[in-house]
């Protein structure tokens, strides 16, 4: 009896992830009340509960998360929909993906954060080159995903809508579509973990707020608490936006689970 | 309805690497007809279905249908897949009512249509049932009647049961010929199993590899009032042994 209560409770999906994270945080905060590594290395949870507590009230958190939050934003959504078409024009048109491909897969392969020198001298250190280090990082992945997404629609599918009356844009709508839509949104869920991480690269090196700029005042100051304190935000933020997509994911396309 | 298949040849590939696939096929199927064409791994026979589709040109010859060349796929000759042909997003309902919707007709009489042909196949029941719910012979089944729905003067069906084990491929041949014999379609079947293609068609065209051509014709006149009777009757058994025998003869290296 107690066994198989044991059984089901560990067969829940959620039960084995929450073990391995409040095992870390339970060992964090045993190393740390020890006080056997200095404070500056690793502060105690408390202390990091209590910088969050303190960027909070003052309005700072929210201010930098959203700052952060509207620079990957509009940066993701100009690749995600620049990607889609092309991506799409890709992988139907042999042309087209002959004239393109090769150009993207070199510049796929450029490190995004190595284009920051470049995009500071030509757009100066306001939000313009921050969004476009995101586009540049996460475009190339996502058109050739999506690409790759759609060569892999079963030709019988394309070549019975047209048996039954269909050409051009009606089967790019109606059969195409449907079935790269859950390629399409995990391609965008994996490629917005780099937005996320490139729009911290981008505020390391120049901004007046965001959640990277936070991170690298608290090193000026010597504050390990306010740097693990963003750490734990930017990946809190990522996991949600990760989350959603899969939310959305098991929403809209039912059919591919 | 007169589909005409005139010494169509089909080559794919250029210079060196050419490959006849295709040698001079001809053949007739009028209206009202069951025709099949038997043939072993690569006679070509789903090229030449392909062709009459419209999925692709033959290299000479022509294909017209009522004296019209065959230009471009059209919902007037309807095709059934070996399989992976159901949209898997899309209900058995939708699905059937897909070449409809892209034909644009009524609302109102894509509904209705819809619902006759799921009665018509026999799955009025699984009509909101997505495909992967729905086992080998009744997506099969539902292909068809998409297919059919969507009025196409003739029936292209490339190997419809070849993927279904015996069982259910036996009951999916009695279906179809209860199918044909209820709605007077007109319907070209591929398949390589010669009792197949005997228990359905009125004419068999057997076709031999390398090139691909047909080399014997037979019309089948057999009374097929009872199928399960039919398959161990003497006359249909010695009608297949002997077509089989013929068969064998043309792979000397594959025969026994
Ligand atoms: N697009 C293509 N390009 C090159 N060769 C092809 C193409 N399609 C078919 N062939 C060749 O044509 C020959 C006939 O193929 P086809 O698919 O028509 O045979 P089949 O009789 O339908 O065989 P099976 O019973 O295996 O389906 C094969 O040798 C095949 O390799
Ligand atoms: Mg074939």
């Amino acid at each position: 009896m107690h066994t198989s209560l044991l059984q089901r409770w560990l067969r829940h999906p959620w039960t084995l992830g929450v073990i391995g994270v409040s095992t870390v945080l339970v060992l964090w905060w045993l190393i740390s009340s020890t006080g056997l590594v200095d404070k500056l290395f690793l502060p105690s949870p408390q202390a990091v509960l209590q910088a969050g507590q303190v960027q909070w009230s003052s309005g700072l958190l929210v201010k930098d998360a959203a700052a952060s939050i509207q620079r990957v934003f509009i940066g993701f959504a100009m690749s995600a929909g620049l990607a889609l078409p092309i991506g799409i024009a890709m992988g139907t048109n042999p042309v087209v993906c002959r004239l393109l491909e090769p150009l993207m897969g070199l510049i796929r392969y450029m490190p995004a954060p190595a284009f920051i020198p470049l995009l500071i001298i030509y757009f100066g250190l306001e939000e313009l080159p921050k969004v476009l280090l995101i586009f540049i990082g996460t475009f190339f992945f996502n058109t050739l995903m999506i690409m790759d997404a759609v060569k892999f629609v079963p030709h019988e599918l394309v070549e019975t809508a047209r048996t039954l009356g269909g050409r051009g844009l009606p089967i790019l709508i109606r059969v195409v579509a449907p079935f790269i839509a859950p390629q399409v949104l995990d391609t965008y869920r994996i490629n917005m973990a780099s937005a996320w991480n490139l729009v911290i690269v981008a505020e390391l090196v120049a901004a007046t707020e965001g959640l990277g700029k936070r991170i690298s005042l608290a090193q000026r100051f010597l504050r390990t608490d306010e740097i693990f304190l963003g750490l734990i935000v930017i990946g809190l933020i990522g996991l949600l936006i990760d989350l959603g997509f899969r939310f959305l994911m098991r929403r809209s396309c039912a059919w591919a689970n | 309805m007169h589909l005409q298949v005139s010494s169509v040849c089909k080559t794919f590939g250029h210079g060196a690497k050419a490959k006849l696939v295709l040698d001079r096929v001809s053949f007739d199927l009028h209206a009202g007809e069951f025709l099949a064409l038997v043939g072993s791994s690569g006679s070509g026979k789903s090229t030449v279905m392909r062709l009459i589709a419209g999925l692709d040109r033959p290299s000479a010859g022509t294909i017209t249908i009522d004296g019209q060349p065959v230009r471009g796929p059209g919902s007037d000759r309807g095709m059934v897949f070996q399989k992976y042909s159901l949209y898997p997003w899309l209900t058995a309902a939708q699905n059937v009512a897909f070449g409809m919707e892209l034909q644009r007709r009524p609302r109102l009489e894509i509904r209705e249509r819809t619902a006759y042909f799921l009665e018509v196949v026999g799955l009025a029941d699984a009509a909101r049932k997505l495909p992967r719910e729905l086992s080998g012979g009744m997506q099969q089944r539902i292909a068809i009647a998409r297919a059919l729905a969507a009025e196409p003067r003739v029936l292209l069906l490339d190997e419809p049961f070849g993927a279904l084990d015996i069982q259910i491929r036996e009951s999916m041949q009695e279906f179809l010929h209860q199918l044909w014999r209820q709605t007077g379609l007109t319907a070209l079947l591929i398949t390589h199993d010669l009792e197949e293609a005997l228990l359905l068609a009125n004419r068999v065209h057997i076709m031999a590899p390398n090139p691909g051509r047909i080399v014997r014709s037979v019309d089948v006149d057999l009374d097929r009032s009872n199928m399960a009777h039919l398959r161990v009757s003497p006359g249909f058994l010695e009608l297949r042994e002997e077509l089989a025998q013929s068969l064998r003869g043309l792979e000397p290296a594959l025969s026994r």
